[in-house]
């Protein structure tokens, strides 16, 4: 079997040969708090975009760069089919919310470039002014694995990706109504009082738990027992 | 005449088994061939109403509690929905009331199967936001925690996916194995899932006397039980009929989806974060990145498989290179004084104190550090506002991208061939739920 220079023992064919000839990555040592190299993607993206694109700042070696909030969706498919940029993989899509209640709740996604070995972090501003609607455009077009992602997000935050196919919660149950748990204003321990939490999840029915949708595309409605049936169309659907 | 029919069953088994000619998934039960017509469409009257199947949450073969929703057309899957959420606990919200050393023992419960990889990448992580750069010894002690739990990880997929798939052997043979792992670390750290082996700036201790022994007892006789598992399993009939040309992801489909560690591999996709962007001076070993060229279940097994031959390359090696030194680094912004200095002298005392107390305090900052976990990128992202306790604390979970793109694959394969698909992904629920 043979290897190339960085010890994959790369078979028949490959898609992607990460890195430029001569280029050997190392751990990186002593890094700078703030400055550093500045990914040149964010000159590249300047030139194409102009003013969509906020400051950049170069943090612990990792750049990030702030996007208009609306044009984000762009920014990344841009991003994604440039050949000069080439960042073919989505790591990750998540929020931050500051302690500080005026600064803004911050989407950020993580992208990385295989194939320039090239790690950038895009970050859009949703100021909480009560005006700004909590919503950034959905990049699931670009990427099929924002999908998980962005509904983590949505179901943590509750923040609207715009042109996700199935926007709904992911890890908290579809009837989930105490709001969303990583926001600074939900505490810890939940909103509902113990005895609350408790008396819904003893009304809850964890037998009818099939939506409505998984319902349809079956149409096995007809096919449940006759008390279930009953129970769904009572309207309670899941432990409400 | 034995032989003729053993060999014949065989051929079967594996010349029905793949894809077809126009890319679409083909099976045909074992010994069933010319009996049963290939083409449905030959037989109009069978085609009856779509039936609704639930799998799970409670159910062996999902490993752990995934609930999958299957719409069937006979015995083939036509959709898929999966359910995940049942063990969320929200590690990341409890992350953001525990100061940086507090939140070591819950990266344990995330991904169960490799506790000391987390351990590790938390620390480093964290290690980075407060500017520390950790010791040669403790380096190398890492690579050897992160090498031992990516043994235990796919020692446990090979066992579980074996039993998920029929064999029953090679599951004892990898939980023997995955025992002996278990108890190097409980010897090391005093648990053996959740380890909580790490510190910011250190470890939890250094490795005990006589232990690097035991270790290079295990790299002896380990690949034995590699060699074994590969006589029973990599040409074994059934084994293959039940792996190859499953799940199938093109390379520019695993990108695409975000897969990451063997899955993306095994697409053919050469991405290894040890390789492309090093941490623990990983470049400095000489180990190889297998590449697989199907996509398939097949391909993933034989990508993992060969990554435990790797594991053990790696740990020869750190072993050879273990330098004597401190294990934690000299900064007392992180580190407990010496318990013996605490309870005698005022000044380590009140240091002790204000540390256990307080927490260090890591300058403001963000900052995301990706290693190769044994399910693939796993990362994690830290927000500091420079108080004790991180405004932000996101997992990168690999196994709940991975899992993601399980509608893609199992769409168009037979029911049970569902379960092979799910094992191959390698989840752990309580990474995927945290």
């Amino acid at each position: 079997m043979s290897k190339d220079k960085l010890g994959y023992a790369a078979p028949a064919f490959q898609i992607v040969m990460p890195g430029q000839p001569g280029d050997t990555p190392a751990t990186p040592k002593h890094i700078a708090h703030r400055g550093g190299t500045m990914n040149p993607s964010v000159d590249a993206l300047r030139a194409q975009f102009g003013s969509v694109i906020g400051r950049a700042e170069v943090m612990w070696g990792d750049t990030t760069v702030f996007v208009e909030r609306t044009k984000v969706g762009t920014v990344c498919a841009w991003l994604q089919s440039e050949a000069s940029q080439s960042y073919e993989y989505l790591v990750d899509v998540t929020a931050v919310e500051h302690r500080d209640a005026m600064r803004p709740i911050e989407v950020v996604w993580h992208i990385r470039s295989i194939k320039f070995r090239r790690f950038l972090r895009i970050k859009a501003e949703i100021a909480k002014d009560g005006k700004t609607p909590l919503a950034v455009p959905s990049v699931w077009g670009v990427w099929k694995g924002a999908d998980w992602l962005e509904r983590e997000c949505f179901d943590m935050f509750g923040i609207g990706f715009e042109g996700h196919p199935d926007l709904r919660r992911i890890l908290m149950w579809e009837q989930y109504k105490e709001g969303f748990p990583l926001r600074k204003d939900f505490p810890m321990r939940g909103r509902f009082s113990r005895s609350e939490q408790l008396k819904q999840a003893l009304a809850a029915n964890p037998e009818a738990r099939y939506s409505m949708e998984e319902l349809s595309i079956a149409d096995a409605f007809e096919d449940l027992p006759t008390d279930m049936r009953h129970r769904l169309t009572g309207g309670e659907k899941t432990g409400e | 005449m034995a032989t003729a029919t053993d060999k014949r069953t065989i051929e079967v088994a594996l010349s029905t088994t793949g894809l077809s000619a126009d890319g679409k998934p083909q099976r045909i039960p074992l010994g069933a061939e010319g009996l049963i017509s290939a083409n449905p469409a030959m037989e109009p009257e069978l085609e009856g109403e779509h039936m609704l199947i639930n799998i799970g949450p409670q159910h062996p073969a999902t490993h752990g509690v995934l609930r999958l929703v299957l719409e069937l057309d006979g015995e083939t899957v036509v959709r898929c929905i999966p359910h995940v959420g049942y063990l969320h606990c929200g590690f990341e919200k409890i992350g953001e009331y525990r100061q940086y050393n507090q939140i070591i023992p819950w990266t344990d419960r995330e991904d169960y199967l490799n506790s000391m990889g987390n351990n590790v990448a938390y620390a480093l992580g964290a290690e980075r936001l407060f500017g520390i750069e950790i010791t040669e010894r403790c380096t190398v002690l890492r690579v050897i925690a992160m090498e031992l739990s990516r043994i235990i990880s796919h020692l446990v997929w090979l066992g579980t996916t074996c039993i998920d798939i029929g064999a029953f052997t090679p599951f004892l043979w990898s939980f023997q194995e995955r025992e002996n792992v278990y108890n190097l670390l409980e010897r090391w750290t005093g648990a053996r899932l959740t380890t909580s082996g790490t510190r910011v700036g250190g470890m939890i201790a250094d490795v005990p006397a006589g232990w690097t022994d035991q270790l290079r007892h295990f790299i002896d006789t380990f690949p034995k039980t590699l060699d074994e598992c590969e006589r029973m399993l990599n040409k074994n009939a059934i084994w293959v009929g039940r792996t190859v040309g499953l799940g199938v992801m093109t390379p520019e489909e695993a990108l695409n989806y975000g897969l990451s560690g063997p899955m993306l591999r095994a697409s053919g996709v050469a991405y290894d974060v040890r390789k492309d962007f090093p941490y623990l001076d990983y470049e400095t070993y000489d180990f190889d990145v297998p590449v697989g060229t199907n996509g398939d279940v097949y391909d993933r097994f034989l990508v993992r498989q060969e990554e435990l031959r790797q594991s053990v390359r790696i740990l020869d090696q750190a072993l050879k290179r273990l330098p004597e030194g401190p294990v934690d680094v000299d900064d007392p912004r992180v580190i407990l004084p010496p318990k013996h200095k605490a309870t005698s002298e005022m000044e380590s005392m009140i240091h002790h104190f204000k540390l256990v107390m307080e927490g260090p305090r890591p300058p403001i900052g963000e900052v995301y550090v990706p290693i190769e976990s044994p399910k693939g990128e796993k990362g994690y992202y830290f927000v500091s506002d420079g108080t004790a306790k991180p405004v932000r604390w996101r997992i990168r979970p690999p196994s709940f991208v991975n899992l993601s793109a399980i509608p893609k694959m199992v769409e168009g394969h037979l029911l049970s061939d569902v379960i092979a698909i799910n094992a191959s992904i390698d989840i752990v629920m309580g990474e995927i739920d945290r």
